[in-house]
């Protein structure tokens, strides 16, 4: 009986973390987000995503999202192939490289790629130098894409990664023996085995890059509104908090329903986030 | 009006320490907990005055108007001394935030001059309220090596020949007085008409703008990245020494006149110790130090007289009389008018 009590003592702290940094704040963004500014019911904060300024946003930031989280994959996948194959030891450096611009403060990076793409910029500056034609993606779509995917990337990289070395090198053997060349051995070998660290890999990227603000304003030079972007105005500038709990409590919709779609895939349940 | 990044990482830093050291006034220790714009005082004047009175000083700072706000509103966290601009003193006075300042308890208060004490009733108006501590201009910063003309109007910022060459303040009521001073309209306009017109200009406008920036503005003229930016007087002195092709400019049409000044609110548990602060500030020897120190035109006239007489008569610092007429400071509108303007503002920028 004590032992027992013992043991759930030590959930304390994950209890009383959980309480008051999650639960209790999404009570209150709920209550918020479903009274207005006198307290009274209203549904008018979640059907302010109906307003075509806040739709617009919305679509481009499940736009730019979906585009980055495809490209994180596709650069992710054959990183992690080789990392797997390398085998562990060798490979424990070009872990530690690709973690490593991780240890320094996610705004200070955006903030030098900025200083990089500037039309005054390193590269451009590199570029002239070479005689080369500049590049001008700052303050586009593409330079917040660009910035989504270098941020994000090592959050597709490391699941992957844990899924691929999963899985056990006779498995492989197995399917060569069995005729299989590899192109065959990943498709229906390795593919099918990592799903669960694709579709972990795929939320962790998914749902930073659709409700980021901080790397449109940044690189977009706010010319471009993601609905980060929108909610974060109200919370700020507007100080209407009752329209920004409203517009945040459907985004958390729209990321619950891609989440559950994903779960459609991930029949084991392993990898997913929730 | 003072916006810095570093002020933007750090109060994340400060509010939170603030929920461990706030509000508790421990033990018979005199303390006054000054809440400020980032960068906008000279370090060395806090330690100055802490060995002077006795009286330790608790300091922090925010980046805009409508951050520090909340704070102060909703009393999160207890400050004595805090430095808004105009029309948020408006709204706070609005909203019953602020305490009358006892003016017994700043003699100084004769060296602030007369014309930015009657400028300050535009939002204070019985001069209750507040003390000015910086003032100035809102206006068009410009790189004489990229720009041929000398700029006197707003309409260059609608001039197509500077495409991509343009930054645009990104706040919504800077912005649109822009606008509405280039339409000859008030800035503190309430007309919804107005309001919209302005709305379509800058909407029409933002193809050829670079970026809506805050405090990058400096930094990106500084560095050649654009030919024209809307910025605060405030910054320009700091421009012109680190880039000098750099020229600054109050459109003929006006433009904003606008003031930052100390308030105590009516929370404050060390009222007197803020006056003392206060006081101190207005000292010429320490408002001399602050102005050199963040380049933004003191309200001190002991002060000015020992500012060189090339730096007094820049009107781009200063601001003459001439200047000032036909600038205009701004007002709180009102809740509705506020929303209104913040509407139009997001679709300026989801255009």
């Amino acid at each position: 009986m004590s032992k027992r009590f013992g043991k759930q003592l030590l959930a304390g702290p994950y209890l009383f973390w959980m309480i008051a940094f999650t639960i209790i704040p999404l009570i209150m963004m709920g209550v918020k987000g479903l009274t207005d500014s006198q307290g009274n019911f209203t549904l008018n904060n979640l059907m302010a995503m109906g307003n075509p300024v806040n739709s617009q946003a919305l679509i481009l930031s499940l736009e730019l999202s979906l585009i980055s989280t495809v490209l994180c994959l596709l650069l992710a996948y054959p990183l992690a192939l080789i990392l797997r194959n390398m085998g562990s030891g060798s490979n424990s450096l070009i872990v530690f490289l690709f973690v490593l611009p991780m240890w320094m403060n996610f705004l200070l990076r955006t903030f030098a790629w900025q200083t990089l793409l500037e039309k005054e910029g390193v590269i451009n500056g590199l570029l002239s130098a070479l005689g080369l034609p500049g590049i001008n993606i700052i303050n586009t779509p593409a330079a917040i894409v660009l910035g989504m995917v270098y941020n994000f990337l090592p959050f597709m990289v490391l699941p992957l990664y844990n899924a691929l070395a999963k899985i056990s090198d006779d498995v492989i053997n197995a399917a060569h023996d069995l005729g299989a060349n590899r192109a065959q051995t990943l498709v229906r070998v390795l593919i099918p085995q990592s799903l669960p660290g694709i579709i972990s890999g795929i939320t962790m990227v998914f749902v930073p890059a659709l409700t980021t603000f901080v790397i449109s304003d940044i690189l977009g030079g706010a010319k471009i509104l993601l609905i980060g972007n929108v909610i974060e105005q109200q919370f700020t500038v507007s100080y209407d908090w009752n329209t920004g709990a409203g517009l945040s409590i459907v985004l958390m919709i729209f990321v619950l329903a891609s989440m559950a779609l994903l779960n459609i895939f991930d029949k084991n349940g392993e990898g997913t986030v929730l | 009006m003072k916006r810095r990044m570093t002020a933007l990482l750090l109060a994340a830093l400060m509010v939170l320490a603030l929920a461990g050291c706030g509000g508790g006034n421990s033990g018979s220790e005199e303390v006054v907990y000054v809440y400020n714009w980032g960068e906008y005082i000279d370090e060395s004047v806090i330690p100055q005055f802490e060995e002077e009175t006795g009286i330790k000083v608790v300091y922090d700072t925010f980046e805009t108007n409508e951050a520090m706000y909340p704070i102060i509103e909703q009393g999160q966290a207890v400050y004595d001394v805090v430095c808004p601009s105009d029309y948020m003193i408006q709204k706070m006075i609005a909203n019953d935030l602020l305490a009358e300042i006892n003016f017994d308890n700043i003699p100084n208060l004769q060296y602030i001059g007369q014309a930015y004490m009657d400028a300050s009733q535009g939002f204070d108006p019985e001069n209750k309220y507040s003390v000015p501590y910086t003032w100035g201009t809102v206006g068009i910063l410009y790189n004489t090596t990229m720009v041929d003309e000398p700029i006197t109007s707003w309409s260059v910022l609608w001039d197509e020949k500077y495409s991509g060459e343009i930054l645009m303040q990104k706040s919504v009521r800077d912005a649109f007085a822009v606008a509405l001073a280039y339409q000859g309209h008030s800035i503190n306009s309430t007309n919804q008409d107005e309001i919209l017109a302005a709305r379509d200009l800058l909407i029409e406008q933002k193809p050829l703008v670079q970026a809506y920036v805050i405090d990058q503005v400096r930094d990106k003229m500084i560095g050649n990245e654009a030919a024209i930016g809307v910025i605060y007087s405030g910054e320009y002195l700091y421009c012109k020494e680190e880039n000098p092709d750099l020229a600054y400019v109050v459109p003929e049409e006006g433009s904003c006149l606008w003031f930052d000044s100390w308030v105590i609110p009516k929370n404050a548990e060390n009222k007197e110790n803020a006056e003392k602060f206060i006081d101190f500030l207005c000292r010429p020897d320490i408002a001399l130090k602050n102005f050199e120190y963040i380049t933004y035109a003191t309200a001190n006239t002991g002060a000015m007289e020992q500012i060189d007489e090339e730096t007094l008569n820049d009107v781009g610092i200063f601001a003459d009389q001439e200047t000032m007429d036909r600038c205009e400071v701004f007002t709180w509108l009102g809740e509705e008018t506020e929303a209104f303007y913040n509407e139009c503002w997001t679709q300026v920028l989801a255009e």
